[in-house]
C-alpha cells in the first residue's frame, strides 16, 4: 500500500492506530480513580508526544542512517518556532503559512550549519553542531532581541499587524491559532461512564502531520538515497572510491532532518503561540538524541517509541510528589513509610532526570538496539516458546531492520 | 601511448623522498605488475594515481586527461576502480546492496537525490547486481551481511563491485596479501578470467612472485622510490639488477 511493502505498511498502520486512538489508549483509568495520575490523554501532553515524535523521526534520518551525531538539532526546532510565531504576528492566525515558513527557514538554517559542520566527521562534527546551536541560543537570548524578544520570549500582542487577520478579536483579546477557522484549542469531551476522553483539534492536526512525516521517512529509508546514507555510515572510503561524493548525501540528510525539526518547532508554536530561546538549548538537543537511541537508532519505529516513552515518563514521574508517595505507602508502619518515601524521593518530581538517566543506561547496556530490540527479543522468545510447545522447529528470529 | 602515463612523479614525506622520477606507461588491455621491496613506494604511487595523494612533481594522465587535483570519486568516474589491500566493502549492508551501490554510481553519477522511489523498483540496477553476483559465484550469499563473509569472499565481492562499474583501469594493491594458498589461487584465476574476457587494463601491486608471474605481461620494478627496470616477465626473471634489488632478497 502507498508504495510500501507489507511489513512497512503494517508499521505505518500500527503507528496510525496508536496516534489516532491515543485519546483512548492514554486514558485507561477512570477520571476519579487513584490511578488517574497515570493517564496521559490530555491535549497538551498528547501534542507533545507527536511533536517530539516528528523531531525524533527527522533526527533519525541523519543519525540512524548516516551515523552523524548532531548535538545541535534543537536550534532548528527553535528557529521553526520563532518563524511560526512571526507568521502569527505579521500574517494571521492560520497555522498553515506558519508551519510552511518554519520548515523552509529551518531548512535554510540547516543548509548553512550543515555545510560548515559536515567538513568534519565523528566527534568533531558533533562538537561543531553543538557550538553552532549554543551560539544560536546565545544570540537568541541577547543580540537578536529585536527578533526573538530575548529572555521573555516571543509572544503575540494586541498591536501585531496580522495583515490577513485581525489584531484583536471583537472582545479585545488576542486571536487564537486556527486551521481555516478550526481553532487548535477546541476540544471535544466524551464521557463514557467514569471515563472522560478528550479529542483536541490541535492534537489531530499534529498527529496527521506526524503520520505524513513517518510515511515520508519510510520512503526515504527504502529509497536509493537511504541506501547511500547507510553506505556512508558503513564505509566512506569505499564510497569515495566507488565514484560517489559523500558530502552532498550527508548534507541532504542533514537538511531534511533539520526541516523535520523545524516542522516540530512550527507545530509547537501553532499549538501554543510563543517561542523562547530555551527551546534551542543543548539540553533540548540532547533530549532528541536520547529519544532516538532509547527507541532504537536506525529503526523506523524506534524514534516514535523513544519520544513517547520519554515524554510520558517525564510527565508522570515529575508529577509524583512526596504527598502522593505517602498515600501510596500509607499501609506501611510509620517509620518504614518515611524511609521508603525518603529513598524514592530523589527519583521523582524534579529528580525525574535521575530516573531517566538510569533507564537510559540500562537500555544502552542491555538493549543496545533500544526498545525496538527489546520488542524483537520478546517476539523471538515467544515464537521459540510457541514452536517448542508445538514440537516444531524454532522459527527464525527477525534480523534487525 | 599507454592508457595510463606517469611522468616524472615525485613525492616527499617530510625528510623522506618516497618517490622520485617515476615514469610509467601502462598499455591498454595489459596486466601490468609493479613489484619492489618493502617501502619501495608502491602504495604511495598507487595513491597518487587515485587522488588520495597529490604528487609534488610530475604528471599523471589517464586516457589523455590529467587526474591530478581531482577527488577520488571524480577519478573513479573517469574509469579507474581500486581494490584495497584489506577488502573495503560496506560491511553493514547485504551482499546484494553492496553490489547495487557501484551500479547506482555508474548510472546516476556522484550524487543523485533519489529519496522517494523504492530500491525494489530499480529493476535495471537489481538485474545488473544479480548478474554480477552470479558471475562472481556468490549469488547464494546475496542476503548475507557482507561483514560476515570470509576474507576470500570479501575480496571477490570487492573485485565484483569494481567490475560492475565497467572500469577501463582496475588497480589492485596486494590483492592476495594475507590469503591462504587456495584463496590466492582462486584470486589469480578470477583476475586471469577478467583480463581475458573483458576490455580492461589491470595494474597490480604484488609481493607474491607466484601471482606476479602467473598474471603479468609487463612488470615494473620499483626500488627506493624509482623504477629500476620495466620489461617482460621472462626478462625480469633473469635480470641481475632485479635479482640483487628484490628477488635476491627473497631467494
Ligand atoms: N603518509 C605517509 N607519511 C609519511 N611517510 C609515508 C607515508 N606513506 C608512506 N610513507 C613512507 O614512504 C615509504 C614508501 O611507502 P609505501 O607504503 O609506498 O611502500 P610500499 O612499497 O607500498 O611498501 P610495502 O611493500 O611494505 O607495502 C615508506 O618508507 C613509508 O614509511
Ligand atoms: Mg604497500
Amino acid at each position: 500500500m502507498f508504495g510500501l511493502d507489507k511489513k512497512d505498511t503494517s508499521k505505518l498502520i500500527i503507528v496510525a492506530c496508536l496516534a489516532l486512538l491515543a485519546p483512548f489508549i492514554l486514558n485507561p483509568f477512570p477520571t476519579d480513580s487513584a490511578l488517574a495520575q497515570f493517564n496521559a490523554g490530555y491535549p497538551d501532553l498528547m501534542q507533545r508526544f507527536v511533536i517530539f515524535g516528528i523531531f525524533a523521526i527527522g533526527f533519525n534520518i541523519l543519525f540512524g542512517l548516516t551515523g552523524y551525531l548532531s548535538f545541535g538539532h534543537a536550534a532548528f526546532l527553535g528557529v521553526g518556532s520563532y518563524s511560526a510565531v512571526w507568521m502569527f504576528k505579521l500574517i494571521g492566525m492560520n497555522v498553515i503559512p506558519a508551519i510552511v515558513l518554519s520548515v523552509i527557514v529551518a531548512g535554510l538554517f540547516a543548509l548553512l550549519i550543515g555545510f560548515v559542520s559536515l567538513r568534519r566527521s565523528g566527534i568533531y562534527f558533533s562538537i561543531l553542531t553543538l557550538a553552532f546551536a549554543q551560539m544560536s541560543f546565545n544570540l537568541a537570548y541577547s543580540v537578536l532581541t529585536p527578533i526573538t524578544n530575548g529572555e521573555t520570549g516571543l509572544q503575540l500582542t494586541l498591536e501585531d499587524p496580522r495583515i490577513l487577520g485581525v489584531s484583536a478579536t471583537a472582545d479585545g483579546s488576542i486571536p487564537v491559532t486556527n486551521l481555516f477557522g478550526l481553532e487548535m484549542r477546541s476540544t471535544f469531551e466524551m464521557a463514557v461512564g467514569p471515563w472522560a476522553f478528550q479529542f483536541n483539534a490541535g492534537y489531530y492536526l499534529c498527529a496527521l502531520i506526524m503520520l505524513a512525516a513517518f510515511y515520508l521517512s519510510i520512503r526515504i529509508f527504502r529509497s536509493p538515497f537511504g541506501m547511500m546514507l547507510r553506505a556512508v555510515k558503513s564505509n566512506q572510503q569505499r564510497m569515495n572510491y566507488t565514484g560517489l561524493n559523500t558530502r552532498p548525501y550527508t548534507l541532504a540528510a542533514f537538511v531534511i532532518s533539520g526541516m523535520y525539526a523545524g516542522l516540530a518547532g512550527g507545530l509547537m508554536a501553532s499549538m501554543d503561540p510563543l517561542a523562547g530561546a530555551e527551546r534551542m538549548q543543548w539540553t533540548a538537543s540532547g533530549e532528541v538524541v536520547l529519544m532516538t537511541i532509547l527507541g532504537g537508532a536506525g529503526t523506523l519505529i524506534g524514534p516514535v517509541l523513544g519520544a513517547g516513552f520519554i515524554k510520558y515518563f517525564e510527565n508522570i514521574f515529575s508529577k509524583i510528589n512526596d504527598n502522593v508517595l505517602h498515600t501510596w505507602f500509607s499501609f506501611l508502619p510509620d517509620g518504614m513509610e518515611d524511609a521508603v518515601v525518603f529513598i524514592i524521593h530523589p527519583f521523582i518530581g524534579k529528580g525525574w532526570h535521575l530516573t531517566l538517566g538510569i533507564l537510559f543506561m540500562l537500555v544502552v547496556i542491555f538493549l543496545p538496539g533500544g526498545l525496538v530490540e527489546g520488542g524483537q527479543r520478546i517476539k523471538g522468545w515467544l515464537s521459540r516458546r510457541k514452536s517448542k510447545d508445538g514440537g516444531k522447529a524454532a522459527g527464525e528470529t527477525n534480523p534487525a531492520e | 601511448m599507454g592508457i595510463l602515463e606517469v611522468k616524472d612523479v615525485g613525492k616527499r614525506f617530510g625528510g623522506l623522498q618516497a618517490l622520485s622520477n617515476v615514469n610509467l606507461s601502462v598499455q591498454e588491455n595489459s596486466v601490468h605488475a609493479i613489484i619492489g621491496p618493502n617501502g619501495a613506494g608502491k602504495s604511495t604511487l598507487l595513491n597518487c594515481l587515485v587522488g588520495k595523494l597529490i604528487p609534488d612533481t610530475g604528471s599523471v594522465m589517464f586516457d589523455g586527461q590529467s587526474v591530478l587535483g581531482r577527488a577520488p570519486y571524480e577519478i573513479n568516474q573517469m574509469g579507474i576502480s581500486r581494490v584495497f589491500q584489506t577488502p573495503e566493502i560496506f560491511g553493514d549492508l547485504t551482499v546484494l546492496e553492496n553490489m547495487m551501490i557501484p551500479c547506482f554510481a555508474k548510472r546516476d553519477g556522484a550524487f543523485e537525490l533519489n529519496a522517494l522511489s523504492s530500491v525494489l523498483r530499480q529493476k535495471d540496477i537489481l538485474q545488473k547486481a544479480e548478474h554480477m553476483l552470479e558471475e562472481m559465484n556468490m549469488a547464494d550469499k546475496r542476503h548475507m551481511h557482507a561483514a560476515a563473509m570470509s576474507r576470500g569472499d570479501k575480496r571477490r565481492l570487492e573485485i565484483g563491485m569494481c567490475l560492475s562499474q565497467e572500469p577501463r583501469l582496475l588497480l589492485l594493491d596486494e590483492p592476495t596479501a594475507g590469503m591462504a594458498r587456495a584463496d590466492t589461487n582462486n584470486t589469480i584465476d578470477l583476475l586471469k578470467q577478467i583480463s581475458d574476457e573483458r576490455d580492461i587494463t589491470i595494474a597490480i601491486i604484488e609481493h607474491d612472485m607466484h601471482v606476479v608471474f602467473s598474471l603479468a605481461n609487463r612488470i615494473t620494478v620499483l626500488a627506493q622510490g624509482t623504477p629500476l627496470v620495466e620489461d617482460d616477465p621472462q626478462n625480469i626473471r633473469g635480470n641481475p639488477k632485479v635479482r640483487e634489488a628484490y628477488l635476491g632478497e627473497s631467494a
